[in-house]
């Protein structure tokens, strides 16, 4: 097995001079195939005696296929939205200094740390067309609660520490001399924002995104309450699950997820490809 | 590794920075951090296209310095004038200065071409270049720092004396009116350090840049600089070519701080200087009576046979330097030290006596005889030639 990689042309990673390689990294493979790989392999396997026709069948069925767009478009959009907020909030707490900016900076956790169902439930009430946000929206003829657009916003409450969390320390890392040295070379705030300072961050904000994206995928306690889960409108791919359990239809419930799984994996694999291929190129953490 | 040839800077790129450069005049400055004065009545005039030192030691206030004239910080009190023009009213971007910071500050996500051209591509309006225009100066100015060749390397990718150079292309690029360094060789190994130092001078006498380089280094700034400027607390000390404060140093702390010193305290009176008991065979001048103290180079003394006025120690200490040998004398009933050399070729056993007398030296006030607001300080009013005795005391005499 071994030779065989080798004449594939794979290496592993050469070990350092710091004793200990081969007894931490058969610990941690063990670890991962404990913890993740077999409770996922078997999810697969079990699709798997599903056989391939009527894996197909339920896969490409219209609510399933409406569910499963619902859940990754819904995640796509809330990390998307975090990213931007996300970092304008870490901007804020790294770089100005007010008072209440301990209360805000342990704010920014309580998503973290709340119950998803006491999440869901808040946002239902502000967001239903008589609370109060809900309620400013309504004469708008915007409607939260109960729309694709109530789960965005749940996804994005629950999203945003992963950004804050993983921009702030990065942002508090920042040479101040750089952005000085912007400076005196000519280019205005904007200028130095744009190209030095966000680039800087963007291995940190991709993380952040990656993270934020993968919980919004997964969540679903804070989701249904506000989601009014309409089938192929506004039902999010978890709860189809669920619902197929409850129907003891396992083989249905398992293919859905195995859908999930393959297309998470592939998206915060293609993600951590970017991340390596940034951080070789521009020598970060060395 | 770096090649000597003055001749091969683009005439262009010369031509540009004579125009351009500036004279520079600080004025009175003064700097407080939380009411602790980092700057303290800091004046300089610095001319046109010269290379001058900002030396002193460790938090002396030079960066700070260096800061206010790039508009990072703003001093507390004081003015700072560009060619004439009041540089307060002048944003960091506008003051269009060349900064190179000890860290190097590079953009570690853009290769070497894109830090060198930097400045110009954030250019707008009238001023906007073109891409390859502005691709073009740097593959210039890289070669001007002797770079070529390594356009696409990452800042991570390169030897500290070669982000060095990155960071000087860097600041050159946008013919800045004046070329900031802070302690430009600070962090490199020493012969990358004497490789790069001959290295800026040319560049300097190449380009004309009005320079302004910090050190701690007393070898940099006296083989660099056309003027120095040293520091010390806060305030400057002394400004003046390298022969200016090596050979006439106007306070004890130049004296110290430049060179090797020895010092004694002595006390003037009936127009000679007495060490203890004994008189030196020095006059005092018009030194007026009372303590002082003496401080004179290793190098810069006379040994004695008989000592009918001079200083006469015991050996406590010899060791060899190159090729002359570095002896420390007791002296005196309180046994203070000092440092004399001799030939390497002097018998001098431990515990034998020996008596010298400085041939060059200078006179300071004592911290305690001072007037209180001066502290250590020059005791003024004394002509120069008094304080400070050429050649042997018998030929002056
Ligand atoms: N931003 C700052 N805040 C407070 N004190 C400062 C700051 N910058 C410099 N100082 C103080 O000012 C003094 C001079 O610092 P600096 O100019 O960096 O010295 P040098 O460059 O000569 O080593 C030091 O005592 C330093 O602690
Ligand atoms: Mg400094």
């Amino acid at each position: 097995m071994a030779t065989a990689l080798a004449h594939a042309g794979w290496r592993f990673r050469r070990p350092s001079v710091i004793p200990g390689f081969g007894l931490t990294f058969g610990f941690s493979i063990a670890y991962l195939s404990l913890i993740v790989l077999i409770p996922l392999a078997g999810v697969v396997w079990r699709s798997a005696s599903l056989g391939w026709p009527e894996f197909w069948r339920i896969a490409s069925d219209p609510r399933t296929l409406g569910a499963l767009k619902m859940s990754f478009g819904g995640a796509l959009a809330a990390a998307l939205v975090n990213i931007v907020f996300g970092t304008l909030v870490a901007w804020v707490l790294v770089r100005y200094r007010f008072p209440g900016k301990r209360i805000v900076d342990a704010m920014v956790d309580l998503p973290f740390a709340l119950p998803t169902a006491v999440a869901g439930i808040a946002l239902t009430t502000l967001y239903a067309p008589n609370g109060w946000i809900g309620g400013l929206l309504a004469p708008l003829g915007i409607k939260v609660a109960y729309t694709p657009l109530g789960i965005i916003v749940a996804m994005v409450f629950i999203g945003l520490p992963f950004v804050v969390r993983t921009v702030q320390p990065v942002m508090e890392e920042i040479d101040r001399e750089v952005e000085e040295a912007a400076a005196t070379l000519g280019a205005r705030r904007a200028q130095t924002v744009r190209r030095v300072i966000l680039p800087g961050l963007a291995p940190a904000i991709l993380t952040g995104f990656a993270l934020a994206f993968a919980r919004a995928v997964g969540e679903y306690g804070s989701v249904i309450f506000i989601a009014g889960n309409i089938p192929y409108v506004s039902e999010i791919a978890p709860l189809l699950i669920v619902i197929r359990l409850e129907e003891y239809n396992y083989a249905a419930a398992t293919a859905i997820a195995t859908v999930m799984l393959a297309i998470s994996f592939a998206m915060l694999f293609v993600i951590n490809l970017i991340q390596a291929w940034s951080r070789r190129r521009y020598g970060y953490g060395h | 590794m770096i090649r000597k040839s003055g001749c091969r800077f683009s005439e262009k790129i010369m031509l540009k920075q004579r125009d351009r450069a500036m004279d520079l005049s600080i004025r009175n400055v003064r700097k407080e951090f939380d009411r602790f004065a980092a700057l303290d009545d800091v004046s300089l005039d610095i001319r046109s296209g010269e290379l001058i030192a900002l030396l002193g030691p460790s938090g002396s206030g030079k960066t700070t310095l260096l800061r206010l004239i790039a508009g990072l910080d703003h001093p507390t009190g004081g003015q700072i004038f560009f060619g004439g023009e009041d540089a307060s009213v002048k944003t960091v971007q506008e003051r269009n200065i060349g900064f190179v910071f000890q860290s190097y500050a590079l953009f570690r996500h853009m290769n070497v071409l894109d830090n060198i051209g930097f400045g110009l591509s954030v250019r707008r309006g009238a001023d906007r270049m073109a891409k390859a225009e502005i691709a073009r100066r740097a593959t210039e100015l890289l070669d001007l720092v002797q770079l070529s060749g390594l356009e696409r390397r990452y800042p991570h990718q390169l030897s500290g004396g070669q982000r060095q150079r990155v960071a000087l292309a860097r600041a050159m690029a946008i013919e800045p009116s004046v070329l900031l360094l802070d302690e430009p060789f600070g962090a490199l190994d020493a012969k990358v350090r004497r490789d790069l130092r001959s290295w800026l001078r040319e560049i300097h006498d190449a380009t004309g840049h009005t320079t302004v380089f910090v050190t701690h280094d007393q070898d940099e700034a006296l083989e660099l600089a056309d003027r120095v400027v040293v520091m010390n607390e806060g305030r400057i000390e002394q400004i003046g070519t390298a022969d200016d404060v090596y050979d006439t140093p106007n306070s004890p702390f130049v004296f110290g701080f430049i060179g090797e010193s020895s010092s004694l305290p002595i006390h003037v009176e009936a127009g000679q200087l007495w060490f203890e008991d004994r008189p030196l065979g020095l006059p005092a001048g018009d030194a007026p009576d009372g303590k002082a103290l003496l401080y004179f180079r290793p190098q810069e003394v006379k040994l004695l046979d008989g000592c009918g006025g001079c200083i006469a120690g015991t050996v406590a200490a010899g060791r060899r330097v190159a090729g002359t040998r570095r002896l420390e004398l007791e002296v005196g009933g309180h046994r203070e030290r000092v440092e004399i050399e001799v030939p390497a070729s002097h018998p001098a056993a431990a515990r034998s006596r020996i008596a010298f007398r400085p041939e060059k030296w200078r006179l300071f006030g004592t911290p305690g005889e001072a007037a209180p607001s001066e502290k250590v300080r020059r005791i003024s009013g004394w002509p120069a030639a008094v304080q400070a005795g050429e050649g042997s005391s018998a030929a002056r005499r």
